[in-house]
């Protein structure tokens, strides 16, 4: 018997108990929208972080200074100031792994425009700083080194800056004060987004490192840098990259034996990378609970159809009389079986999409459907059908015909 | 002529837990092409029994079974599928046609399964139809038909794949006299066309339509009489 025919049959069988078809068919509707819809969710959560370690720079190592103690008091990472601009170069030159090396100073205050003012963040960096970070400027220049050279006030402002300070005019060339010293916008950076921490990356405005060194630091030492960002060659010169930084500045700061180190490296990436690595696990389980109620789903399937195969007893004795083989039966109920899962898998794959959509657009989650687990869904359920439809199916084929056709 | 089915010494033997039951105790009959045999008896004689194996739906313990000189009793079960497929032809008491199915379709319905496709298929059903005088009902579901209307598209099932016989248990069964004439003159015709017919029945007056009588008792042959002759 042709397929075609096989299909025929099926579906004349499933027109004519539409309701009950229906009702079978949304457990796996329901079962394949949760699957969808979750694992939207979850790929969703992982994109954003995917995202977010691409805002860093990728392959980035974090030098800080260590603690100092004062009058017995320790402070925390970051509070010595034991890193230099010398450090930096040495870095860049004498670490064979590393790729690029930018020493940035952090302080904040007070930025003025007109009669506007906005407290912010104010980095000072060179241009490997931006080149690292993979982060251009949208309008006007980039912070070059000959402003660095000769410590020149100018400034460029993260797009938050930018938005509270100009609104929707354009910054570029004019004057702002900064602890009221002036400076001259040269430049805007494009919107980076949210940090993996959850603070405002754009919130930020850049000055060149020495003008920060010089004029707006609290530090006497004006060679002085708060931290060293270091981009390795390749992610798998990573490691190679810290071990390498770790004995160069071991060395230049004369750290031996038992003594601590004075500055501590932070692999940014790999922190970011077990973030991601656990969204993805909670995607997964959230898949899989998901799929627990296509299972259930199934069930309901092999239920109806061990009721038609009940039903159509006589039926399959007539099909039996005039020449139907074990086989042509088989298939017919399998296509039954797989016919409602794949029918219920489409409606589900369609219900799914949409609610991903409604959930990300109502609760503002990030949601995000692939291919893959819109075929993954779909190959799924025609599974559910052949499993939970093989059972009804080969009931009906070892029917005996003689007993079949005096079923009443 | 030619025998279409051979029995020889046919017995079959249920089991049931620890009892046995001989329901045919060794019968044996021939039946030639182009005959019309009616076979009678009281329930319990073995008749069902015989028309089961006849119709490859069953097999016998012991004895041999020739349909149209094939030896149908060492047969498996798709190898049987295959023969009533092609070699029979089967019309039943309670019509046995598929609810919700176009008239066309159930007579159809032996070719799908010979996997002919849709044009020959639909052409010879037609065709069959033609031949039990039910032109024109072919979109019919079988609710819209009388149940004499039903037993002709199930008459027309059974021919429409050129079988070698036509087996028809209690054709008449629930049909009233009226219809049950016209069944019956219908398969006269059909005989008389050359088409082999066994026919079951209890009823004395439609056994006399076949030229051949076969009576069944406690699962043996009493009597096998043609044209009022004693064989």
């Amino acid at each position: 018997m042709d397929f075609l025919q096989t299909l025929k049959i099926a579906l004349r069988a499933l027109r004519t108990n539409k309701m009950r078809s229906f009702l079978t068919m949304l457990g796996i509707i329901i079962g394949i929208a949760a699957v969808i819809a979750m694992m939207a969710v979850g790929s969703g959560a992982s994109y954003v972080i995917s995202q977010q370690i691409a805002s860093i720079g990728s392959n980035i190592i974090l030098v800080i200074p260590g603690s100092t103690t004062s009058g017995g008091l320790r402070t925390g990472s970051g509070g010595a100031q034991t890193l230099t601009s010398d450090d930096v170069k040495a870095i860049m030159n004498e670490c064979p792994s590393v790729g690029l090396a930018a020493g940035t100073v952090r302080t904040s205050g007070q930025v003025v425009y007109g009669n506007l003012n906005w407290s912010t963040v104010i980095m000072g960096g060179t241009p490997e700083l931006f080149e690292i970070r993979e982060w251009p400027v949208t309008a006007g220049r980039n912070i070059t080194q000959q402003d660095v050279d000769s410590a020149v006030k100018v400034c460029l402002l993260g797009q938050t800056v930018a938005d509270n300070l100009f609104g929707s005019a354009d910054p570029v060339g004019n004057i702002v004060r900064i602890k009221k010293i002036p400076f001259t916008v040269i430049g805007v950076l494009e919107r980076k987004g949210q940090s993996p921490q959850g603070t405002d990356q754009d919130d930020t405005l850049f000055v060149p490192l020495r003008t920060a060194q010089r004029n707006l630091s609290r530090s006497h030492h004006t060679n002085n840098v708060g931290a060293v960002i270091v981009k390795a060659k390749s992610e798998e010169l990573l490691g190679k990259a810290e071990e390498e930084i770790n004995s160069l500045l071991n060395q230049r700061h004369r750290i031996t034996g038992g003594k601590e180190p004075d500055f501590s490296t932070r692999n940014l990436s790999e922190i970011l990378a077990v973030a991601e690595k656990s969204a993805k696990a909670m995607s997964l389980l959230l898949g899989a609970v998901a799929s627990i109620s296509l299972i259930v789903g199934g069930i309901g399937i092999m239920n109806i159809m061990l009721v038609s195969v009940t039903e159509r007893t006589r039926e399959i004795g007539i099909r039996m009389a005039i020449g139907a083989k074990k086989n042509d039966i088989l298939m017919q109920f399998m296509t039954e079986a797989v016919l409602l899962t794949m029918l219920g898998g489409l409606i589900g794959i369609a219900l799914g999409t949409g609610g991903a959509t409604i959930v990300s657009s109502l609760l503002g989650w990030p949601t995000m459907i692939s291919i893959q687990s819109i075929s993954i869904a779909f190959v799924f359920s025609a599974a559910v059908g052949i499993f939970f439809g093989f059972y009804p199916a080969r009931k009906a084929a070892g029917l005996n015909p003689i007993d079949a056709l005096r079923y009443e | 002529m030619s025998d279409v089915i051979s029995l020889t010494d046919i017995r079959r033997v249920f089991t049931m837990g620890d009892q046995q039951f001989e329901a045919l105790k060794g019968v044996s009959y021939n039946v030639a092409a182009g005959e019309f045999v009616a076979i009678m008896g009281a329930s319990g004689s073995g008749k069902s029994t015989c028309m089961n194996i006849l119709g490859c739906l069953d097999r016998p313990t012991s004895g041999q079974y020739l349909l149209d000189g094939l030896d149908v009793g060492t047969m498996g079960p798709n190898q049987l599928a295959d023969i009533r497929n092609k070699k029979l032809g089967f019309v039943f008491q309670g019509f046995n046609l598929l609810a919700r199915t176009p008239a066309v379709e159930n007579v159809e319905l032996p070719l799908v399964y010979a996997g002919i496709h849709a044009k020959e298929r639909r052409h010879k059903a037609l065709m069959a139809m033609e031949q039990v005088g039910l032109s024109g009902k072919e979109k019919n579901h079988s609710s819209q038909l009388s149940g004499g209307q039903q037993q002709r598209v199930a008459i027309a099932r059974a021919l429409v794949n050129n079988p070698a016989v036509i087996l028809a248990d209690e054709p008449t069964g629930n049909l009233d006299s009226a219809t049950s004439e016209e069944i019956m003159s219908l398969f006269m015709a059909l005989n008389k066309q050359g088409i082999t017919i066994i026919m079951v029945t209890h009823e004395h007056d439609v056994a006399a339509y076949a030229g051949r009588q076969i009576t069944f008792k406690d699962g043996k042959i009493i009597l096998d009489s043609k044209n009022g002759l004693t064989v």
